[in-house]
């Protein structure tokens, strides 16, 4: 199968087919972040500009690394240092790099959409690491590639997502990319942090932890944001840890080899108990090697790596 | 000078509904007979062919942004005008969220004297509730009734102290100044970009809830059963509102309602691809909401259908959709959107004439009619001409509507103020 996407904007618009291409051809990827050398010329001479306006470590660093080690140019320009400050719109900062010709953006945003904004007018391939509460497709990728490698299949799989859906682009994308590939997957959380019509995604809804993490095959925790007091979704850290947090005493009544998955950054201690995070049944580390992974295949897949070379 | 409007199908609400022909002589109605009978008496008239199209009384939208003074970049007083003309309106009403707000004397002459200059359609500006719509003191009402302010709102800044709104009921009714309000609840509908619901959810973006409307509707009934006093209520979009009014008019309340094409013709799906143009306050809600809006222009709980044209250049609409501006322009649109619910059979042609004309001037207190002696402001409309909408051609200085490339059936071919002819249709 050959990948015909010029852009990567959110699960909703990758088929089956196409996912399981993804991540078909970023399990050969991950081989090269394992050799001595972690390099191949597969990329030489593409341009990759990571085009940050939201603050990234995990994201930003994992798009770079993939960049490099196939040897694409890569450039990185955050909020702080684009002409944003200055004034500019969106658009026409675009428009500029757009005439340096790069072969793919990769851009995050604060706002829903700003990356679909940028496909319809430029040229260079549009990657999506994340638009505000909407879609994180490379993370629901190397979600389902981590996954796929544990459990050898997703379809029938059941994946609790727990936490502040609402503000969850994660919590979107892998509702969809999940349900997309034959799994279940049950959102739980407070009524405060469950978006109106999420079931349309064609998930569950509980509003009790307990009930979720039970016979789940993956529990994937949310970072809770504290900012969120604010808005009166919760009332404090030390009662949302204690009715939704993820503690052992909870993970008792999960399945014995269950995966405890988070697409940090984690608040250890809120969401996540401090031992549960790095308890025998966390992938949670190798949810962020695989990330390299993924991120070097949709590099390679929507510069037409597929058609001009070969990864190996 | 005579003009003889020829072989019409005449529709004055209340008044006239038949073939008639009617005579203008400086600027007034002179003489209203059935067809045929009008013509040979006065053969230096210029006749004009109004045979299979309908004249009504001019078209009134009585809530249009006109952006001047402030912001002439989106829309001068001028483009309104011409925009407003070509739409078949031949009066509007002026919100006073400019820059300065029209809270004052000297803006509302501002305003009219631009008007004036125009000569184009009439113009009534309704002034602020508050001192720059801030929502902490009276404007003096008075003076502003005085040079020519027709009612008050604080459209766009919803007033969200209610003993502010109490007393604006109060103290306005001593001027006659009807008060229209934006009905908002500022914190339910805090940090929202569209309609809080299902495509919301997938699209990523925060939502309004409905209710964010009608907790305000009903807070206003309150204060109107409370005082007396009528209140307008602007932009109607949600169910609830709807039920709210509709309950409201049934106790003797005097309340009246908008609503706007957008609200009868589109749903929150328009947003899907983050399209800016269907962003606007409030937001394009669910296909209930948009049924009951339509249940509600059929059965009277909406008085009046007005566009709410909100005029934005590409610099506040070709951005991230959270960060763009809310509102599109409706002037040259509307009279097709309208014309949709009659071939739909929602409303019969009649009824469109009252929304659009009657009902408007009845709540602004405005002369209005097809009456011998009157002003000639009338509105000629062929329902048959079909044509693509192309916001190129638009008079309005701005191009957001989410109705460009529509197919239409029927538009405002002729528009007279005061018996001048301010567009004809080639």
């Amino acid at each position: 199968m050959q990948f015909s996407k010029k852009d990567i904007l959110d699960m909703e618009s990758l088929s089956v087919d196409e996912i399981t291409l993804i991540l078909n051809t970023a399990d050969r990827m991950k081989e090269i972040s394992e050799r001595p050398i972690k390099k191949v010329p597969t990329l030489r001479g593409k341009t990759v500009v990571l085009f940050f306006y939201e603050p990234s470590t995990r994201t930003r660093a994992s798009f770079d690394i993939a960049a490099k080690r196939l040897s694409a140019d890569s450039l990185s320009i955050s909020a702080s240092s684009s002409s944003m400050v200055k004034g500019e719109t969106l658009i026409d900062t675009a428009r500029n790099l757009e005439a340096m010709n790069p072969d793919v953006i990769v851009i995050r945003h604060s706002s829903a959409g700003a990356p679909h904004m940028l496909a319809g007018m430029l040229k260079p391939s549009i990657i999506n690491a994340g638009d505000g509460m909407h879609a994180h497709p490379s993370q629901s990728l190397l979600d389902l590639m981590t996954v796929r490698e544990n459990k050898g299949e997703i379809s029938g799989l059941r994946i609790a997502i727990i936490g502040d859906i609402s503000h969850s682009r994660v919590a979107r994308s892998n509702s969809i990319g999940f349900t997309k590939m034959g799994a279940h997957v049950v959102l739980a959380g407070p009524r405060t942090m469950i978006p109106k019509g999420i079931q349309a995604l064609g998930v569950s809804v509980t509003f009790h932890v307990e009930e979720a993490i039970r016979d789940a095959d993956v529990i994937m925790m949310l970072r809770i944001q504290k900012e969120r007091q604010q808005n009166f979704l919760f009332s404090s850290e030390r009662e949302y840890s204690t009715v939704y947090g993820l503690t052992k005493a909870k993970l008792k009544k999960a399945k014995d080899d269950v995966l405890i998955m988070h697409p940090g950054p984690i608040n250890r201690g809120v969401e996540i108990a401090y031992e549960v995070a790095d308890g025998p049944y966390s992938i949670i580390l190798d949810q962020v090697t695989n990330g390299v992974a993924v991120r070097m295949a949709l590099l390679y897949l929507v510069t037409g790596g597929a058609r001009n070379a070969d990864a190996d | 000078m005579l003009m003889l409007i020829k072989g019409g199908r005449v529709i004055d609400p209340g008044n006239l509904d038949g073939t008639m022909d009617i005579l203008i002589a400086n600027g007034k109605i002179v003489e209203i007979k059935k067809e045929g009978m009008a013509g040979d008496e006065y053969p230096e008239a210029r006749i004009i062919d109004a045979s299979d199209k309908i004249v009504t009384p001019g078209l009134i939208d009585m809530h249009v942004h006109l952006r001047e003074p402030g912001h002439e970049y989106k829309e001068t007083i001028e483009t309104g005008c011409l925009a407003a003309a070509f739409g078949g309106f031949t009066a509007i009403c002026c919100m006073p969220n400019t820059n300065p707000v029209n809270d004052c004397r000297q803006v509302t002459e501002y305003i009219l004297q631009k008007a004036r200059e125009a000569d184009t359609v009439r113009v009534y500006p309704v002034a602020a509730i508050s001192k720059g719509s801030k929502g902490d003191g009276l404007c003096e009402y008075g003076e502003l009734k005085e040079a020519g302010a027709i009612a008050v709102s604080d459209d766009g800044n919803p007033v969200k102290n209610s003993q502010l709104m109490r007393r604006a009921l109060e103290y306005s009714k001593g001027f006659d100044l009807p008060v229209i309000s934006h009905c908002e609840d500022l914190d339910l509908a805090a940090g929202g970009a569209m309609n809080e619901g299902g495509v919301a959810t997938r699209l990523g973006l925060p939502g309004i809830p409905n209710v964010a409307e009608s907790i305000m509707v009903l807070r206003d009934i309150a204060l109107s059963e409370l005082t007396g006093v009528p209140v307008h209520i602007a932009h109607v979009s949600t169910r609830e509102s709807l039920r709210a009014i509709k309950d409201a008019k049934k106790r003797g309340i005097p309340v009246t309602a908008e609503t706007a094409p957008h609200y009868f013709t589109l749903t929150d799906e328009s947003v899907k691809k983050y399209n800016t143009n269907a962003k606007m306050y409030p937001p394009l809600r669910s296909a209930h909401d948009r049924e009951a809006v339509c249940r509600g222009i059929a059965d009277g709980t909406i008085d009046v259908i007005a566009t709410d044209h909100a005029p934005h250049s590409p610099i506040e609409k070709q951005v991230e959709f959270d960060r763009a501006a809310n509102g599109i322009i409706g002037l040259e649109t509307s009279v097709s959107l309208a014309l949709k619910l009659v071939e739909n059979g929602v409303i019969s042609m009649t009824v469109l004439v009252e929304k659009m004309s009657t009902n408007p001037a009845r709540i602004l207190g405005l002369e209005n009619g097809l009456l011998i002696g009157r002003s000639a402001d009338i509105t000629i409309i062929d329902p048959e001409r079909s044509y693509r909408v192309n916001a190129d051609n638009f008079r309005s200085l701005s191009r957001n509507t989410p109705f460009n490339g529509w197919d239409m059936k029927g538009k405002a071919i002729l528009t007279m103020v005061e018996g001048k002819i301010v567009y004809q249709e080639q």
